[in-house]
């Protein structure tokens, strides 16, 4: 290493800086690939069938059988479309589910840019997200795309709100915006000291506002395969691959946050012997992974909400609770109990 | 200013909720549908006419085509028009194979109606569990006719042939690999007779809509999504022409198998499901009850068809083939099969007009014969018909996703409604 230093001179930071880039994001697309896998196997099995498993063994190589078809197809684009606003959409969907993984550390050292304000920047960066799919559904210039451009709008938008709220309670409850700090600060006996308990209701309203965060079922009516067809109805080949690679990506992205905010992070389940035998970084693949499965088993479970039906669930359910929850954990921390909260 | 204008959105023919080939012209006022405008015709074949250029056995298979998840059913009211005209008595075992296979008829289409409404609504799960056992009753049409989908096993004066004494057994495949064991799994509940397997599926039968009802009937959103979606009042359903669960649903016990009995249907214990509010909530519980009545219906069916054996098809040879031996030595027999199935059966003259309870509703068959081999006019009353003609009524005011539920809802199928 100290050679390459020598060798590249001034250049060296921002080259070491790409290489953990990559060594972050090509995993990432890889776990992509996989989820997709995954889900298509686990929904497969949830519903008697057995999903792919032509494709290399046990359909393992389906993912990049179906990666290759999508690079290889056309990208249409109509032609009353805005080229470059639809060439730009899935671009500004994809680059914010990559960006926010630049500060989420995988374990208390393993971390791009370990920052003081990291959540603030992932709430920050998450929200603009919206923007590629607002912009895909407009640039279509087509009527279905456009309803769901507008569904999606009004809906991450307010779901932003009951999610930053229940992150509010998590920070009171760290005292910190720093994801390495919040996991410190759940370390404890056992899974007991996470904060999924003491912030309960903060906990599910996070989980089911990230669902519709990542537009997926039972609030995908951005999509809503069997209503309005999707705000990306018009893209094709790879244009469409790469919203699709953003979807997933934000699903592995939300449910990391949540495994770091609510489950603990890297720490085990238990803190005594054969469970602190594991390494820090597979406890926090295994959350990833459990709550990955939570989203793949509501999929296979719920129909789909109406979308006024989403609207009035965000502002009238999930906002009230998280307020009246955070008054009640303000409130507590300043008795003698307060230390349940910390 | 601008003026502001309704978005008019085209709803299909190309969509994946349109259930075949809807075309719905939709005026919006952001969700909010104004105005619902059906068009139909995509996939008119024609049929009522072809009619008139067959003969009235070619036209049998006809039938199958036009509601194509309810094949015997559309069978069973042409052939039954026929008889009508004929003056024609079917043997009693014929009549308890037609109800008997109407009444899987009835649960085939209700699997496919709870699965294609389910994943209109987004749960896309009780599709692939509607198929599982769509599959059994599939294999006893393909046992007792050679064929899936489009059985042509009613005729007028009986049917085709006899219940089969085996069912058909699953074999290993070379992909995906199945063990012995799973073969062996598979096939035994396939050893006995025909009458065996179905009696084996009733029984089966009630847990597998226990665990319909279990993801769905008490399931928040789904409630959410059907009650008070789509309500029409009695009055309404009555005066646009809606019947079966359609009718039922909104409090009317109507049904034609109970108020005009035809076959055996006067000697089978069944219950009609009704509904209270008329939404495609109560809609849904009526088809799910009905599921569980037509079991009932078949297990009286299998029981009464294991104690009596007997003829199945009419043994007037103007209208039903004799059997083979008794043609190959009788000089009679072959000139009336030759007949038969040359110049087809004469109907005398007259008009009739047949209805039976089909899955969907009241299914006709209004027939006017000049006494020629031909029917003179063939038409076709589709329940399906005068329930997209209720679309706009029961649309308007909902919101996009509604439509959706709506058209599930209807339990529509384009076959039968283009004819």
């Amino acid at each position: 290493m100290e050679f390459f230093q020598s060798l590249l001179g001034p250049f060296w930071p921002v080259v070491w800086t790409l290489v953990k880039i990559v060594a972050i994001v090509a995993p990432l697309l890889l776990g992509v690939a996989y989820v997709t896998y995954a889900e298509r196997k686990v929904i497969g099995y949830m519903q008697v069938r057995i999903g792919p498993n032509r494709v290399g063994p046990l359909g393992l190589l389906q993912p990049i059988a179906d990666g290759l078809k999508l690079m290889m197809k056309e990208i249409i684009i109509p032609s009353g479309a805005n080229k470059k606003l639809f060439l730009l959409a899935p671009v500004l969907c994809m680059a914010p589910a990559l960006i926010a993984w630049a500060v989420i550390p995988f374990t208390p050292e393993l971390v791009l840019a370990n920052i003081d304000a990291s959540l603030l920047f992932i709430m920050a960066i998450t929200s603009m997200g919206v923007y590629g799919v607002v912009l895909a559904g407009w640039a279509s210039n087509s009527k279905y795309p456009f309803l769901g451009a507008m569904r999606s709008a009004a809906q991450i938008v307010s779901y932003e709100i009951a999610m930053g709220f229940a992150l509010v309670g998590v920070l009171m409850a760290a005292q910190s915006l720093n994801l390495v700090e919040i996991v410190k600060a759940q370390q404890g006996a056992s899974f007991f000291s996470w904060y999924w308990l003491p912030l309960f209701p903060l906990f599910l309203v996070y989980m089911i506002s990230s669902v519709a965060e990542i537009n997926r079922a039972p609030f995908d009516v951005a999509e809503g395969e069997s209503e309005i067809v999707g705000f990306h109805a018009e893209y094709s080949g790879m244009a469409f691959a790469v919203f699709f690679l953003a979807e997933y990506a934000n699903m592995i992205l939300v449910a990391t946050l949540s495994s770091l905010l609510f489950l603990g992070g890297w720490l085990p389940l238990f803190d005594f012997a054969p469970f602190t035998w594991i390494p820090g970084f597979f406890w926090l693949i295994a959350k990833i992974c459990f709550v990955l499965f939570l989203f793949l088993w509501f999929r296979a479970t719920f129909p789909r909400y109406r979308y006024d039906q989403i609207m009035r669930l965000g502002w009238k359910v999930f906002i009230p609770v998280t307020l009246v929850w955070l008054l009640f954990i303000g409130g507590m921390m300043q008795t003698p109990l307060g230390y349940l909260f910390h | 200013m601008p003026e502001i204008r309704n978005y008019t959105l085209n709803f299909g023919p190309q969509h994946p909720a349109a259930h075949g080939v809807l075309r719905m012209v939709l005026e919006l006022d952001g969700e909010v549908v104004m105005r619902a405008d059906p068009h139909i015709g995509l996939l008119h074949r024609a049929t009522e006419k072809l009619a008139e250029h067959k003969t009235f056995l070619q036209s049998v298979p006809y039938m199958d085509r036009l509601d194509y998840v309810s094949m015997m059913c559309n069978e069973h009211a042409y052939v039954m028009a026929i008889e009508k005209l004929l003056g024609l008595e079917v043997p009693i075992r014929a009549q308890y194979i037609r109800v008997m296979f109407d009444e899987i008829t009835r649960i085939l289409n209700h699997l496919l109606w709870i699965g294609a409404h389910a994943l209109d609504v987004g749960a896309m799960t009780m599709f692939l569990y509607a198929f599982r056992e769509r599959e059994d009753l599939m294999d006893c049409y393909e046992a007792v006719s050679g064929a899936r989908l489009h059985a042509a096993y009613y005729r007028p004066g009986g049917v085709y042939r006899d219940l089969p004494d085996s069912m058909p057994q699953y074999q290993a495949a070379r992909m995906p690999r199945h063990s012995e064991s799973d073969i062996k799994l598979m096939n035994s509940n396939r050893h006995g007779s025909m009458l065996d397997f179905i009696e084996d599926f009733t029984q089966r039968f009630p847990t597998y809509v226990d665990e319909y009802e279990t993801l769905l009937t008490d399931n928040r959103i789904w409630k959410q999504r059907t009650v008070d979606i789509g309500v029409i009042t009695p009055e309404r359903a009555l005066a646009k022409g809606l019947t079966g669960p359609m009718l039922r649903g909104s409090g009317l016990a109507w049904d034609i198998r109970k108020q005009q009995p035809y076959e055996v249907y006067d000697r089978m214990e069944f219950d009609i499901p009704v509904g209270t509010n008329g939404d495609c909530y109560d809609r849904y519980l009526v088809r799910m009850e009905e599921m569980r009545q037509s079991n009932r219906i078949m297990k009286q069916c299998v029981d009464w068809l294991r104690k009596n054996p007997g003829p199945v098809i009419t043994d007037n040879y103007k209208v039903a083939p004799p059997n083979r031996e008794a043609m190959k030595s009788n000089m009679e027999e072959l000139i009336h099969h030759f007949k038969l199935f040359s110049e087809g059966m004469h109907v005398p003259e007259g008009e009739a007009y047949c209805a039976i309870e089909h899955p969907k509703g009241e299914f006709g068959i209004y027939l006017v014969s000049d006494g020629a081999n031909k029917p003179y006019r063939l038409k076709i009353r589709a329940p399906g018909f005068a329930h997209m003609s209720a679309m706009d009524e029961m649309a308007r005011g909902h919101m996009i996703a509604d439509v959706v539920a709506l058209m599930g809802t209807m339990d529509i199928v384009f076959g039968e409604i283009d004819r």
